[in-house]
């Protein structure tokens, strides 16, 4: 482990109280609305609206409190490859879903 | 024939008093050890222990498919039977067999560094394989599965009464050791290679396992994921793959086949790497493009994840997808073809000569061809509707996992043994078991693709007699290939204790570690190497060797 430290020491970046503090009150806001968007009556927008939130506030922790915003480049690129394979599972699964009824009508 | 092997004087040579092997004495020692050299060897036992359950499961397969009728065991038995082979020798050998053996011994000393980023991690993953392996084994003798490998929903959720959840969990397990085996090697590629190892000096051993990793690191976790929904599912009915609750039993299919047309490649990628080794030391010559060769681990690595449905065409997908996946999958066979030219290129006006390694390579070369041309076939979804679900699938990846995957690990196991163990196996046998396996492996499964073609369905244990014919010479050759696996249990243990002193360098290789004493020391290098030389550099070795001579001088 060391080695590892010692061959690539990047400086650990500190980030401010405040920041932390900043973000957590993001992130109670956040919940706080997902609770009264689930009072709406929106139909499938429902999960939609819900979703965006989460994914709203993910990004916050991964950014913040996982330290990526002030990460190297690798740590930004491993994040991505995470991000890239769910996208191609999501996305490549949607081209069967919308699909599958098309011409059946 | 002529040969490269240069071998000590055996009258005086001695293994080295002071290595991996004899450092620590006591069964302790090798279960709590951080080596990434022993956890190699411990990986090796247990995976040939599995090899031959596998193997023997192959065996009760071929012998009930010897004549038409179901006589030697009942239809559920079989089903049991063909499930736990391929759960055992996907899982549980062909993910593990030269990544978790080759790899964990070699990838750090070829970097240049004294083990991998996180040694008890390492570890770890042996115990994770070894839990995994425990309870599937546990499933079996409790009265097995009988899905298939690929736990099919709504088979698996509603209508079998078999140890799927057992089973199911065992997979999960033994997917976090190849996860935390794939993440060492990440870890250990970027952050530890040796002062001047360059990404463009490394091995093709190493990308290959590089690009394999990354697909063990994001893909299995899905597979994870998919298995316990189904576990929930049998248990619990949370209805994801339930349509009566509004779910979809083809989601499962695109979970799993998500990780595994991605695990695919990460049984072939590592074997691929071997082959770049041998047939650059056998032919004496720089493998030829090293870079498209090294860019196309990558690429195999990204493209592998676009062409997953090319497994579900018939199963109820929407037809406009299946058109965008079959063009897909056209495009993840070229850069596998990429590196059968590159190698053939490399033979070319090479001083080939053909110890045990190279003949495994060259069947390598030939059966991956035949085997990846008909994945073409099957990736043309107009063919594939003809061929799917017959023993022209089983053939199609028979060819590529045991004439490719099993032909490669046995070339590096071969050519790897004297840095292992330190000394050498004997060449003439082994030579005659390479052929012997190559002979009885196109016995086996060629006639299996014929069968195939005139419509002869995989996974059922009777059939129509007119296919008896080509059943009986697969099972005749599956004889003959049972004797080629044996033969190398039998005397590469023998070589354990007679074989001939290998000494640090036999084949004449450039790769770093063979430039350190057989068997290596714990720490690898006694002082961590400065890498000025490219990879497969035989004129730098040449002048090592004249260096040296000068010295002794
Ligand atoms: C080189 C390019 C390859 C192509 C284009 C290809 C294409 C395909 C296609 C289209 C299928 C689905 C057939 C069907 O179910 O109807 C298939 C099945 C399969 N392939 Fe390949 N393949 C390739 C290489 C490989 C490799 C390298 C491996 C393993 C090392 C492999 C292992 C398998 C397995 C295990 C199955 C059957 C899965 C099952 O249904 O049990 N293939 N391949
Ligand atoms: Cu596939």
């Amino acid at each position: 482990m060391s080695e590892l430290e010692t061959h690539h020491g990047e400086e650990p970046h500190i980030v401010s109280p405040k920041i932390y503090v900043l973000i957590a009150a993001t992130l109670l806001i956040c919940t706080a609305l997902t609770v009264a968007a689930s009072y709406l009556e929106l139909g499938p927008w429902n999960a939609v609206v819900a979703l965006g939130i989460a994914v709203f506030k993910a990004t916050l922790v991964v950014l913040f409190f996982m330290h990526i915003k002030y990460s190297s480049k690798l740590m930004k690129l491993t994040v991505f490859a995470g991000l890239f394979t769910f996208l191609a599972l999501v996305g490549m699964s949607m081209s069967d879903y919308i699909s599958r009824a098309w011409g059946s009508f | 024939m002529s040969s490269i092997v240069s071998l000590p004087d055996q009258t005086t040579a001695r293994i080295p008093k002071r290595n991996y092997l004899t450092n620590e004495n006591g069964i302790l020692s090798w279960l709590l050890t951080g080596d990434h050299k022993r956890i190699a060897m411990l990986y090796l036992i247990s995976i040939t222990f599995f090899f031959f359950i596998g193997g023997a499961l192959a065996g009760l397969i071929r012998l009930e498919l010897l004549t038409p009728q179901s006589d030697l065991m009942a239809t559920d038995t079989y089903n049991k039977v063909f499930s736990m082979h391929g759960i055992i020798m996907i899982f549980l050998f062909l993910v593990p067999s030269v990544p978790a053996t080759l790899g964990n011994f070699l990838i750090p000393i070829m970097v240049g560094a004294k083990d991998l980023a996180f040694p008890k991690i390492n570890l770890l993953s042996w115990y994770l394989y070894l839990a995994g392996g425990s309870l599937t084994l546990w499933a079996m003798i409790n009265g097995g599965v009988d899905t298939g490998w690929t736990f099919t929903t709504p088979l698996s959720t509603h209508y079998v009464n078999t140890n799927v959840v057992t089973t199911g969990l065992a997979i999960f397990v033994a997917g976090f050791s190849s996860i935390f085996t794939g993440l060492n090697f990440i870890v250990t590629i970027h952050r530890m290679r040796a002062p001047g190892m360059t990404w463009f000096k490394l091995p093709l051993f190493v990308w290959s396992h590089y690009a394999a990793s990354i697909l063990m690191v994001l893909g299995t976790p899905v597979l994870a994921i998919a298995i316990v929904l189904v576990l929930l599912e049998r248990t619990i009915g949370i209805g994801v793959f339930d349509p009566t609750k509004g779910g979809d039993p083809i989601l499962f299919q695109h979970l799993f086949w998500f990780y595994s047309h991605p695990a695919v490649y990460i049984m072939i990628l590592p074997g691929m790497g071997v082959i770049s080794e041998v047939i650059s030391t056998f032919s004496r010559k720089r493998v030829f493009g090293y870079s498209a060769v090294a860019f196309s681990s990558v690429a195999i690595a990204v493209f592998g994840f676009f062409v997953w449905e090319h497994h579900m065409f018939i199963m109820g997908v929407s037809n406009y997808s299946t058109l965008v996946f079959s063009l897909l999958t056209m495009l993840v066979a070229v850069p596998s073809s990429i590196k059968i030219f590159n190698w053939a290129f490399t033979l070319y006006k090479g001083s080939i000569t053909f110890e045990t390694p190279m003949l495994y390579a060259f069947g390598f070369m030939g059966l991956f061809t035949i085997g990846g041309l008909t994945g073409v076939f099957l990736g043309a979804s107009g063919t594939d509707i003809h061929l799917t679900e017959t023993y022209f699938i089983v053939a199609h990846f028979h060819f590529v996992m045991v004439g490719g995957m099993l032909m490669a690990f046995l070339a590096g196991i071969h050519f790897w043994w004297p840095k292992m163990t330190g000394r050498m196996y004997p060449e003439k046998i082994s030579q005659l078991a390479a052929v012997v396996t190559f002979i009885g492996f196109n016995f086996t499964f060629f006639p299996q693709f014929l069968l195939g073609m005139l419509g002869m369905p995989r996974r059922y244990a009777a059939y129509p007699p007119e296919f008896q014919v080509l059943n009986v010479f697969s099972t005749a050759g599956a004889t003959i290939l049972g004797v080629g696996y044996l033969l190398p249990m039998i005397y590469l243990v023998w070589s354990l204790k007679y074989g001939k002193i290998a000494g640090a360098n036999p084949w004449q290789a450039t790769g770093l570690e063979w430039q350190i004493q057989s068997p290596p020391l714990t720490e690898n290098f006694v002082e961590i190497p400065v890498v000025t030389q490219d990879a497969y550099d035989y004129e730098w070795l040449e002048r090592q060797k004249e260096h040296e001579v000068t010295q002794v001088g």
